[in-house]
């Protein structure tokens, strides 16, 4: 498919954020996905976030595998350097890229294949080593580009378009990631901007690893009666934990809420999280309670969306690491050759003596 | 004394240690080599050892040699037995006249030694028993004890053994006082119970130099902190594990910040070697100088990285230290068996460029300029050693350093020049040699982003499956390729004494065995012109090398000759010109064994001419 440029004139009304850009800079390619391709809502969802949060986008680095759900990432931010590596390899590229410069803002973009099969492994050890990021799964329970398989997430019982039944037992990303050490777990839906949007939000602020698994409807091979990621059957069975409202801390904070439903969780960088509860017991700091939630609400055929775990005082990589404030990738010579004297003296060391 | 002929010899043999591992030899075994050359008297010791943790056997080899021969030379002079389940093969090792040093606490019938070796029996389980009570120094002290023994069997002056000791532990003056009364009590009864010194000698000279001793793996960790790296990530594996070790040693020595306490750099120890890589193509791709280090099973696992760092021309560094494959292969023997799986390495039609240090030295050499390379080639540079030289110190010229020297970061787009409006096409070739400018993320608010990938794009980044966009960029990469022969170290020339009908192609740890076979071949009469090569792809003048001879032997360490495919597929070299001579037993390859290949076949093509007695060897270009 061939791109047809946007028509880059803006109106003198045109909103722009806090730092003078409109929507459109942190838009990217048109997309070449299908028609009602839940991934493109994510992409929205993205650029809504950044726009909103007043990144700048060329801060941003986007990442991500190999799927129709990887090559997103040329569809948002296209101010923003990207980098579609190989099927299920995101994780390391990425880690690498934020060990190099941790100023920069990194979003993975993953698919369910990409992650929960070939990339299970450095989507595991990406969560366990504390790397800051936001890693998004556009979660659809089937391979698209390679048209229809079955992916590892798709549920025990869901029918393909084909009408073949998967009898294998589905991973869970958002459990793994509960128990892997990611500091921030969601779930949501693609069809549900309302939600999603906020939860980016509230990734893009996290330190540490921020992980969402979003569900997203493949409209040409999952999108029929049988299958558990279509959008009528995620619509029925969504069963939201919180409603999430990000707050920069520049923002007044809005009074509106009702009391006693409200929680508040201050992040690091000092956004704030606001948890509309709708469910009464749910409490997004404790991680064994999230488990537990999880579990028990699939086991009833719910899909448990919002904000299911957050430790605001997660560290990341880098504090493990000790590693200067600087970026790695700006140190100068000086900094980084220990030059002849000190080589003089590592040759006096190892001759004869 | 008996009508044996014994070997006699001064600075000039070879001593072997049959141990056994995890009881504690390696270090006393370093220390005698280290007395050695303390003495002023080149020794080049190997390490021979399994791929286990305890109990198995090891070897320490360690050739001693005035005239300065570091190969392996073969055969052993002096065997240090202190292995009951390698008595037998150990025994049968030794030549003819040689010595055997063993523990004689327990008496052993004739029938288990030779007739025609010299025995030297110390009792040193029963000296240890009566002198110490605690198990672990009862075991520990017999290996310094038998240090002790060869001091005064081969006329060392024990004074030099007493310092190391003493500059090994400083500070710790018990250790110190313990270590050399086992040595003295060692010394002494070999002073008592043996004439001393036998027929072989260390006596003192000045062949060392200014020489250093070191070992390739720290040298190369060494080079990549004086190279610039700042991210390494990598998965344990024999026998590159000590690279990433050094480097993190050096590291900690050199680059935290004496302000704060905080590390310039940054180590990750990954899940396995495809993370390994993709951490370090992440790094490099965001602007870092990035490496791994790894062996053969990593670099087969790293394969689709390394198309993607060569297809999207990110500049990675890749040490691999390589051992004997296929598959595990043997992993703790020596090999030059992966410079086809690293030179086409990935699927489709990858090329990559490859740098073959000597020794240390170079290691640190290449290690450092690796990447420079990487930079400007924007691409996968491998720095391909061994096990030989990267896990045994070797002597080599010392380490050098031109303060002046500025990083070559290559063709990055500043911010400044994309605001003044500078052309930015990622894949385009504006400079005509193939290599495109690239900027790093996060440069420029609207200009100079783009979409790295793995897939065909045109000149912009764009993604493109146009036939005519797909062959510019493969040409432009070829040109790039073309580029890089002027860049990488030229390979070394050395003219036999005479006009030379043949000559030798060799590189990487062949090196010193193959400067040894010449002059061998030349005291029979063969003059062979000798070529190094130090980088692929191959420099014009290696091609020309082949085309001024009759014939060329192409020396390596693997089973396929494949240094010899290489040179013939890029050279487009008629294959009759190339001869083999191929070592691949996983022991280092020694100069007897490649002057014998070489004669044998120079003498069938009756080559020979008029034998000198003085090889002289002046060397022509370097
Ligand atoms: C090593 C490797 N194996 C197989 C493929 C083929 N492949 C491309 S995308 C894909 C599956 C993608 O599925 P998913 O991550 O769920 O993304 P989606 O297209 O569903 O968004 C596969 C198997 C590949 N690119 N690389
Ligand atoms: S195949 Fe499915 S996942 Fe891929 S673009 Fe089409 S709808 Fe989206
Ligand atoms: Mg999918």
């Amino acid at each position: 498919m061939t791109y047809l440029a946007k028509p880059r004139l803006l109106r003198p009304d045109t909103p722009r954020n806090t730092l003078g850009y409109t929507r459109r800079d942190y838009e990217g390619a048109i997309s070449t996905l299908c028609a009602g391709c839940g991934h493109d809502s994510i992409s929205a969802a993205v650029v809504q976030a950044c726009y909103d949060l007043d990144i700048e986008p060329h801060r941003v680095a986007k990442l991500s595998g190999i799927g129709c759900s990887s090559k997103t990432p040329d569809y948002f931010l296209g101010n923003s350097h990207g980098f579609n590596t190989t099927h299920g390899r995101m994780p390391s590229v990425l880690t690498g890229a934020a060990l190099a410069n941790r100023d920069l803002i990194y979003l993975g973009v993953s698919g369910d294949g990409d992650s929960a099969s070939i990339g299970i492994g450095q989507f595991a050890h990406a969560m366990r080593r504390g790397v800051n990021m936001t890693y998004l799964v556009e979660n659809n329970g089937v391979y698209g580009l390679t048209k229809g398989q079955f992916s590892a997430t798709a549920d025990k019982g869901s029918k393909s378009k084909r009408g073949v039944v998967n009898n294998e037992t589905p991973i869970d990303l958002v459990a793994l990631a509960l128990q892997l050490g990611a500091s921030y777990v969601a779930r949501s839906f693609s069809g549900d901007k309302e939600q999603l949007i906020p939860l980016i939000k509230g990734a893009l602020r996290h330190l540490g690893p921020s992980f969402i698994d979003v569900i997203s409807p493949c409209v040409t091979f999952n999108n029929h009666a049988g299958s558990t990621k279509s959008y009528d059957y995620v619509r029925e069975h969504n069963d939201a934990v919180n409603r999430l409202d990000f707050i920069l801390p520049r923002d007044r904070i809005n009074a509106s809420y009702p009391p006693g439903s409200l929680r508040r969780i201050v992040q690091h960088d000092g956004s704030i999280l606001h948890l509309r509860k709708l469910d009464s017991d749910y409490d997004p700091s404790d991680r064994i309670g999230a488990m537990n939630h999880l579990q028990e609400r699939h086991a009833l055929g719910e899909i448990v969306t919002g904000l299911l775990y957050v430790d605001s005082s997660a560290e990341d990589l880098h504090r493990h690491l000790n590693t200067v404030e600087k970026p790695l990738n700006q140190l100068g010579d000086a900094y980084l050759c220990p030059g002849s004297k000190v080589l003089e003296a590592l040759n006096a060391s190892l001759r004869r003596s | 004394m008996s009508a044996i002929k014994t070997i006699r010899a001064s600075n000039d043999f070879v001593i072997k240690f049959a141990n056994v591992n995890g009881s504690g030899s390696a270090s006393a075994n370093e220390l005698f080599a280290r007395a050695i050359m303390n003495m002023g008297v080149p020794v080049a010791p190997r390490n021979i050892f399994p791929s286990n943790i305890q109990g198995m056997p090891t070897w320490y080899e360690m050739r001693v040699s005035a005239a300065g021969w570091l190969g392996r030379r073969g055969g052993c002079d002096l065997m240090v037995a202190m292995n009951p389940q390698t008595w037998d093969r150990d025994i049968a090792e030794l030549s003819s006249g040689g010595y055997l040093v063993y523990d004689s606490t327990k008496t052993l019938p004739r029938s288990r030694f030779r007739e025609d070796i010299t025995v030297l029996g110390v009792p040193l389980t029963e000296i240890c028993n009566r002198e110490y009570t605690d198990p672990r120094q009862r075991q520990l002290f017999k290996n310094i004890m038998y240090v002790g023994a060869l001091t005064a069997l081969l006329d060392m002056d024990l004074t030099v053994v007493d310092k190391l000791i003493a500059d090994q532990y400083r500070g710790k003056d018990k250790l110190i006082d313990a270590n050399v009364n086992a040595l003295k009590l060692g010394y002494e009864y070999a002073k008592a119970s043996h004439s001393c010194p036998i027929g072989l000698r260390i006596e003192r000279c000045d062949g060392v130099g200014d020489r250093i001793f070191i070992n390739g793996n720290d040298a190369c960790g060494l080079g990549a902190v004086y190279g610039g790296a700042t991210v390494a990530a990598w998965y344990p594996i024999t026998p590159s594990t000590s690279v990433i070790e050094a480097f993190s040693g050096y590291c900690r020595k050199f680059r935290t910040d004496p302000d704060n306490g905080k590390a310039r750099y940054a180590v990750v120890q990954a899940e396995d070697e495809l993370a390994s890589i993709g951490m370090v193509i992440g790094a490099a791709w965001n602007g870092a100088r990035a490496f791994t280090a790894t062996s053969g099973p990593g670099i087969s696992l790293m394969q689709e990285f390394f198309g993607l760092a060569y297809f999207a021309e990110v500049p990675v560094v890749v040490f691999n230290v390589q051992r004997g494959g296929p598959s595990t292969g043997m992993p703790t023997r020596t090999q030059q068996s992966d410079l086809i799986a690293c030179a086409y390495a990935s699927h489709g039609d990858t090329r990559h460029v490859l740098l073959f240090p000597q020794d240390p030295y170079e290691c640190f050499t290449f290690g450092a300029q690796a990447f420079d390379l990487a930079d400007r080639l924007q691409t996968p540079v491998f720095v391909l050693l061994d096990l030989d030289i990267g896990m045994n110190d070797r002597l080599c010229q010392p380490f050098d350093w031109d303060d002046q020297r500025r990083y070559d970061r290559g063709k990055v787009m500043s911010a400044e020049e994309l605001e003044a409006g500078k052309n930015f096409g990622r894949y385009l070739d504006v400079d005509g040699d193939g290599i495109a400018w690239r900027t790093i993320p996060g440069t420029h608010p609207s200009k100079g982003a783009f979409f790295s990938r793995g897939t065909t794009r045109n000149a912009y980044a764009k993604y493109s499956e146009a036939g005519t966009d797909y062959i510019y960029n493969m040409e432009r990469l070829r040109r790039k390729f073309e580029t890089a022969k002027k860049l990488l170290p030229a390979p070394v020339l050395q003219r036999a004494a005479q006009p030379a009908r043949y000559g030798a192609i060799y590189y990487g740890s062949t090196s010193p065995a193959m400067a040894e076979a010449s002059v061998l071949l030349a005291l029979q009469g063969f003059h062979v012109d000798t070529l190094r090569v130090r980088s692929f792809p191959f420099a014009d003048e290696v091609i020309d090398f082949i085309y001024a001879h009759d014939g060329v032997f192409v020396v390596e360490q693997n089973e396929s000759g494949q240094l010899r495919m290489l040179l013939i597929n890029e050279g487009e070299v008629d294959p009759k010109r190339l001869l083999r001579v191929l070592h691949y037993d996983g022991t280092p390859i020694t100069a007897s064994f490649i002057s014998g290949k070489i004669a044998e076949a120079l003498a069938l093509r009756k080559v020979k001419v008029a034998s000198l007695t003085t090889p002289t060897r002046k060397k022509v270009a370097s």
